[in-house]
């Protein structure tokens, strides 16, 4: 086999494409732990923002009604979260299983009617650039705009969190809520604004794959991606530059061990099966050893409930 | 007082009378029991395509959806035959152990396992397709559409059933162009449209332009209609789908068997047998075939799918050797139903080795 320039451009577009709702779902999930809240629930948002996003397209026609409406869905669905952890004070774990579950059942339901329908076609943005340099063009161009906007996301992220205030606010809501409330700072709008947007997020996430990536909609079609994007917030230190790399890597071997399998390398396929899961978490530990720097970016309240008596 | 106990007990005896013959002449009631959901628009979808058939036939069905191939299985299994089913379809594989077992304490009840082997008791019967028939089929239309002589090939899981129609395409396919190669990934998965659009992918990128699977979902075909190769769809008619991209799709058709054995039940005539129906007995449809096939390719495909229904034409006829060049089905023979349901070897002209 010829390997051209061309050739790995391609790949790496397929690693990025394949990378974006883990990073758009880890971002979300991110902000959420920040504050303070342990949301397990990503899963489900997903799903619920796949099925809101598939069948919106489907019943309205519109491509930018389903993302919002596909987001709204994530909002909303993690309201019951936000209002059962923070209002009703419930455990965060159980809750967000819970909203796991519940997820993939409603969307299963809600999804019934729009099985065998095929998508339509999201409009890529620079098509016509793509052979215009060559490695670069296929990375760069010829993407939809949630594609670029998860490239983004992680940048704003972390500038959000390190450089404005309210950015500090979530950061300080989520390490103490105690002093943070103690500032005059309400806790539970904070965490709720957090969930919100995790649920988003998360939703956005969905409709990505439903819509654009692999346009249908067909029972758990997440297959498990919303837990990777947790687990991705967690071995990453809840820093979301080394989120991107995390879910780069976790793509591009899916991506890279289908490409040994097709050029006849003779590792077993079990193995190679199981190597993005495996090495993802090895690079993301070795890159994230500094202890100092793990407990300054760890919420420290993460998943406590926080009760104010007034 | 004697008059009112014989009216009581003439009474009771029409009604008993009554409830007798409802008894007999009462619906004939069919249950389904899935491995996924019917959402899945693929193998489990293709079985409720069939249950809803029983049900336009005039009979009640029920289903249960995803279940797991374990003790679950069993559990469910009791359920409905304690419920008052006349006929249960197991449609998975690995109900196989968990259908003989409760077939044994409701031998009143007729179980119908999909795919498997075993009948251990006879109330048990099973049933499966060829697909591997269609397989041929698809492999020809492969072989001739081929520009880049790279056909890729997205698989599931290594078993026999699988092997098979890799085997099947292979021979159909270097049987019309003798310098095809078909590249195989291995995605591990029967449904993950995320994962095997990624699989797809790998393959286009290194040549293949055609591309056949045997995954469930469309994600396959609609990588295909991007990148503008060839696929097939597969279990549904998956044309809609990706309208350039799909030449032709093998459906699953289980209605017409489903009907019958529901009728054979109702009628009392329903007995223990082995089905392995292909082509010629409707359970293996071939969808319409595209016109961006030549006339010449489309007229060859019709013939074929005519000779693969009537049996002039087998899917595995010798000479067929193995990768390392040995033997597997002589000339002029064909191979037998053991071989096939067994098969765990790679013909030649297939690359890379079976995971084991």
């Amino acid at each position: 086999m010829i390997i051209d320039i061309n050739f790995i451009g391609l790949i790496i577009a397929s690693i990025m494409a394949s990378a974006v709702p883990l990073i758009l779902a880890s971002c979300g999930e991110l902000i959420t732990e920040r504050s303070g809240v342990l949301n397990l629930g990503v899963e489900g948002m997903m799903i619920i923002g796949a099925i809101s996003g598939f069948a919106l397209m489907t019943v309205t026609g519109s491509l930018i009604i389903a993302i919002i409406g596909a987001m709204l869905a994530g909002v909303l669905i993690s309201t019951i979260f936000a209002f059962l952890t923070q209002t009703l004070i419930t455990n965060h774990v159980a809750t967000g299983l819970a909203l796991t579950i519940f997820g993939i059942g409603i969307s299963a339901m809600i999804g019934k009617n729009f099985v065998g329908i095929p998508g339509k076609e999201f409009p890529v943005l620079f098509e016509g650039l793509k052979d215009t340099i060559p490695l670069l063009g296929p990375i760069l161009f010829g993407h939809s705009i949630v594609f670029y906007f998860a490239f983004a996301l992680p940048f704003i992220t972390s500038y959000f969190l390190k450089k404005t205030k309210i950015g500090l606010i979530v950061r300080a809501v989520g390490d103490s809520p105690e002093s943070a409330s103690n500032q005059g700072i309400n806790v539970r709008l904070v965490r709720y604004a957090c969930i919100l947007y995790g649920g988003a997020m998360s939703g956005l996430a969905g409709a990505y794959l439903s819509m654009i990536y692999t346009p249908q909609w067909i029972e758990n079609m997440t297959g498990g991606r919303g837990w990777i994007a947790l687990a991705l917030v967690v071995f990453s230190t809840w820093n979301p530059i080394k989120i991107l790399i995390g879910a780069m890597i976790f793509g591009g071997l899916t991506i890279i061990q289908f490409h040994m399998q097709a050029i006849g390398v003779r590792i077993p396929v079990q193995f190679l099966t199981a190597l993005p899961y495996i090495v993802t978490i090895i690079v993301l530990v070795v890159i994230s050893r500094d202890s100092r720097k793990i407990r300054l970016s760890t919420p420290s309240s993460l998943g406590k409930s926080f009760h104010k008596d007034n | 007082m004697h008059k009112f106990l014989i009216r009581s007990f003439v009474s009771s005896l029409v009604l008993l009378f009554t409830l007798t013959v409802a008894a007999v002449a009462k619906d004939v009631k069919a249950a389904f029991v899935y491995i996924g959901p019917t959402g899945d628009h693929g193998w489990t979808y293709q079985h409720d395509v069939g249950r809803k058939a029983v049900e336009a036939a005039g009979f009640k069905t029920t289903y249960v959806e995803g279940v797991p191939e374990s003790a679950d299985a069993e559990r469910v299994l009791r359920q409905l035959a304690n419920s008052g089913h006349d006929v249960i379809f197991t449609t998975s594989f690995g109900y196989m152990n968990p259908t003989n077992k409760v077939a044994k304490e409701f031998p009143n009840v007729k179980f119908e396992h999909a795919t498997g082997y075993k009948r251990e008791h006879p109330n048990v019967s099973t049933y499966a397709a060829r697909f591997y028939e269609g397989r041929t089929i698809l492999g020809t239309i492969a072989g001739t559409m081929t520009k880049s002589n790279i056909i890729g090939y997205v698989a599931s899981f290594p078993i026999p059933e699988v092997i098979r129609g890799i085997n099947s395409f292979t021979l159909a396919a270097q049987k019309v162009n003798p310098n095809i190669k078909t590249k195989i990934v291995w995605a591990f998965t029967w449904y993950d449209p995320g994962k095997e659009a990624e699989a797809a992918k790998a393959l286009i990128d290194q040549g293949a332009d055609v591309i056949a699977q045997h995954t469930d979902s469309t994600a396959i075909v609609q990588m295909a209609e991007k990148a503008g190769v060839y696929a097939f769809g597969q279990a549904s008619d998956m044309d809609k789908f990706a309208p350039k991209a799909v030449l032709t799709s093998v459906e699953n058709n289980w209605g017409p068997y489903y009907v019958d054995r529901v009728k054979a039940v109702a009628n009392g005539t329903w007995s223990q047998k082995d089905t392995w129906h292909g082509i010629g007995d409707g359970m293996v449809v071939i969808s319409d075939l595209d016109s961006q096939m030549p006339a010449d390719l489309r007229s060859k495909v019709k013939k074929l799918q005519a000779d693969l229904a009537s049996g002039k034409v087998h899917s595995f006829t010798g000479p067929i050797y193995d990768q390392k060049g040995n033997l597997m089905v002589a000339e002029g023979k064909t191979a037998d139903d053991g071989m096939l349901a067994g098969m765990m070897t790679y013909v030649k002209g297939v690359e890379g080795d079976i995971p084991k």
